[in-house]
């Protein structure tokens, strides 16, 4: 087996993509320099940079699909979709639907998320729940290179629009950009298995909307996403010698949601813990308890998430994103 | 009316000498993430900021340092700010792309153009509450491709707005170079949102302060909004650990990282033509080649230098000026880097 980086794998899978078929184009802010082995191999005609003009792009990214290309567009940081959310929802999420379903909009977006490397509340937010709200919109957070890689390439073939988002941490690439700026001075949290690991020679779609469980647990289930996951295992380990069997399910996309994944192994322990490193209120972690609800099961129920805005402090950052003493307290309340 | 020199260069130096011990304290990593530093702009910066008084409002880019300093923050807390400390300026919270001042009216955004609708707003409150203040936008030449900000010019053209927006043009956007960017005369693009638009050299501080001087004038006076074109350098690039400047001065530590997948791009199968390959590599070299050929290399692009010549002829004053301001800085670095927060 051969071993990548993340955003080396997304890259390579969505480079495998581009070769087999010709409408794949991608574009961004800076996309010669963050891309350039891309561009080099496919060309400036596929591979350009942008203006600072998000509402532009992103709102061409949409037509441009629905005139025939498979376009790739990327965002600097989700957060930045603050500038341009109108392309996502109320064209790129309508027009399917507008349109009797005769017209969809073959769009990957890419985008860096979250945080734990001291950029501040404006530059490492989450915000798949708050994109995962609009219906038509499919998004993805994968959590490992086997997973940004396959899942980049079932995003390419998904006849909507996607929104692939690459947490920082994991990204070899970004975090280089945006976090250390190649000091030797500071180190971050990196999971290691999340920012390296084994990758098909090669890729095949995984399907969109197919929870994995990472962990077998009798008494806990955490459920989670990205970096979270990663966090998430961690804990269940030292739960484990505890005394608590805590299962981790990786929901990999936050919308389509995995109902049957997560109402089964809700039903076999009881308990669910979700750990979203996105906002608590009004997102994926309460939507998850509704879920479960709907389904007629009862469980205990507890989060950990983001309640605030994220403090530059790399010290409050730290503790107010999910980290491991937050997930292994929730867990040993939900045990009493 | 002719600009005081010697305050306008004690002005420039402290911030430069505060951003130079910034850029220490990030390389030794005791500041995260992104530090976006001010330096090769500070004449423009102190050309207008030296003209604003109580009441004026000023909305910051990412890049906000220096219109911080040189308005009055107090530099303590401010460097404080940028290491995350709860008695920093913004308690922690914000660190240096969002720094507010709330008793200067100074307020930062991370998010490229949103200077133009914060400036707006900032002006629209002084229409009714505080006749005769104004309100200055301070961005990159690549905000000027974001909406909100040419939205905001129309809006302060057609409201009279009292908004001087001030663009620090360095001919980049991050790691794209403005003529691939950026369409048409930035001027032009003012004046037909009914902005008038002034050249400035922003590496000339007497210049950017008399020009200033007229058009805050005139936009304090209710008649309409200015926009004033500065164009600039920034030696450190976007920001600290900037990639492309990296491979300039390193070149044999940064280069195999970069060649490597290009060479693998070059000699994979599929892909496109070998002319198409060709034009991609001159594209992702073009902005390295841009940085060895850039201005920002070249010292004579530099503000301090050029005003620190106009004042050679009292050398005494001089020294003791730049002593004087040596000294400050240093203290300021003992003192931010010796307590601890509580």
């Amino acid at each position: 087996m051969k071993t990548m980086f993340f955003t080396q794998a997304a890259d390579d899978a969505l480079a495998q993509a581009m070769a087999d078929d010709p409408r794949i184009v991608v574009f961004g802010e800076d996309i010669p320099l963050v891309r350039r082995d891309l561009l080099v191999r496919f060309g400036p005609k596929r591979v350009r940079g942008t203006p600072i003009s998000e509402s532009a792009f992103l709102g061409a990214g949409v037509a441009a699909a629905m005139a025939g290309l498979r376009p790739v567009v990327e965002m600097y940081m989700v957060d930045f979709f603050g500038v341009c959310v109108d392309a996502l929802l109320n064209h790129a999420a309508k027009t399917e639907a507008f349109s009797g379903g005769k017209w969809t909009v073959p769009m990957v977006v890419r985008a860096p998320c979250g945080g734990g490397y001291g950029d501040g509340g404006q530059h490492e937010q989450s915000l798949w729940g708050w994109l995962a709200h609009i219906p038509g919109l499919t998004v993805v957070v994968p959590s490992t290179p086997a997973d940004a890689g396959g899942l980049m390439l079932a995003s390419l073939r998904h006849d909507g629009p996607v929104i692939l988002l690459e947490h920082k941490l994991l990204s070899e690439s970004w975090l280089e950009f945006l976090g250390s700026g190649a000091r030797k001075t500071v180190s971050f949290d990196i999971p290691a298995a999340g920012a390296k690991g084994e990758v098909p020679a090669k890729w095949e779609p995984l399907p969109l909307g197919e929870a994995v469980l990472r962990r077998e647990g009798r008494d806990i289930l955490i459920v989670s996403v990205g970096v979270s996951v990663h966090r998430a295992l961690d804990a269940a380990g030292i739960l484990e010698a505890e005394g608590i069997s805590a299962g981790v399910l990786d929901l990999r996309t936050v919308s389509p949601l995995d109902k049957k994944a997560l109402c089964k192994a809700v039903e076999q322990t009881g308990r669910l813990l979700v750990v979203d490193e996105d906002y608590e209120s009004f997102g994926l972690s309460g939507e998850l308890s509704a879920v479960v609800l709907e389904a007629g099961l009862s469980c205990k129920y507890a989060r950990v998430c983001t309640q605030t805005t994220i403090p530059y402090n790399r010290d409050l950052e730290d503790q107010i994103l999910p980290n491991v003493h937050r997930i292994c307290a929730s867990a040993r309340l939900l045990m009493k | 009316m002719s600009p005081d020199l010697w305050s306008l260069y004690a002005l420039m130096l402290k911030s430069r000498l505060f951003e130079e011990a910034t850029a220490r304290l990030w390389h030794e990593g005791l500041i995260s993430g992104e530090m976006h530093l001010g330096t090769g702009e500070e004449a423009i910066i102190a050309g207008v900021v030296s003209h604003l008084k109580d009441g004026d409002a000023m909305a910051l880019d990412h890049r906000g340092t220096a219109a911080m300093l040189m308005r009055g923050v107090e530099p303590v807390p401010l460097l404080r700010e940028f290491l995350g400390y709860k008695d920093g300026l913004c308690g922690g919270m914000g660190g240096h792309m969002h720094l507010f001042s709330k008793e200067h009216l100074a307020a930062s955004s991370g998010i490229v153009g949103a200077e133009g609708p914060a400036a707006a707003g900032f002006a629209l409150a002084a229409q009714y509450s505080r006749p005769g203040s104004i309100a200055v936008a301070f961005f990159g030449d690549g905000a000027m491709n974001q909406g909100m900000l040419l939205e905001s010019m129309n809006l302060a053209a057609v409201w009279k707005l009292p908004v001087l927006f001030v663009c620090k043009d360095d001919g980049w956007g991050i790691t794209t170079k403005s003529e691939v960017s950026t369409g048409g005369d930035l001027n032009e693009r003012a004046r037909g949102l009914g902005v008038p638009a002034v050249d400035v050299d922003g590496c000339d501080v007497s210049n950017v302060w008399e020009i200033s001087h007229a058009a805050i004038e005139r936009v304090r006076s209710g008649e309409r909004p200015i926009f004033l074109h500065a164009r600039c350098v920034h030696f450190e690039g976007h920001f600290l650990g900037f990639q492309p400047i990296r491979i300039v001065r390193e070149p044999l530590k940064e280069m195999p990282k970069v060649a490597i997948g290009l060479t693998k791009s070059i000699l994979r199968l599929d892909g496109a033509a070998i002319s198409e390959r060709i034009a991609g590599l001159k594209n992702v070299m073009s902005s390295v080649i841009s940085t060895l050929r850039d201005p920002r290399r070249d010292p004579a692009n530099d503000p301090l230098p050029h005003t620190r010549a106009t004042l050679h002829s009292d050398q005494v004053r001089l020294k003791e000026l730049e002593d004087h301001l040596e000294k400050d800085i240093n203290n300021v670095l003992t003192t931010v880097l010796g307590e601890m927060p509580s």
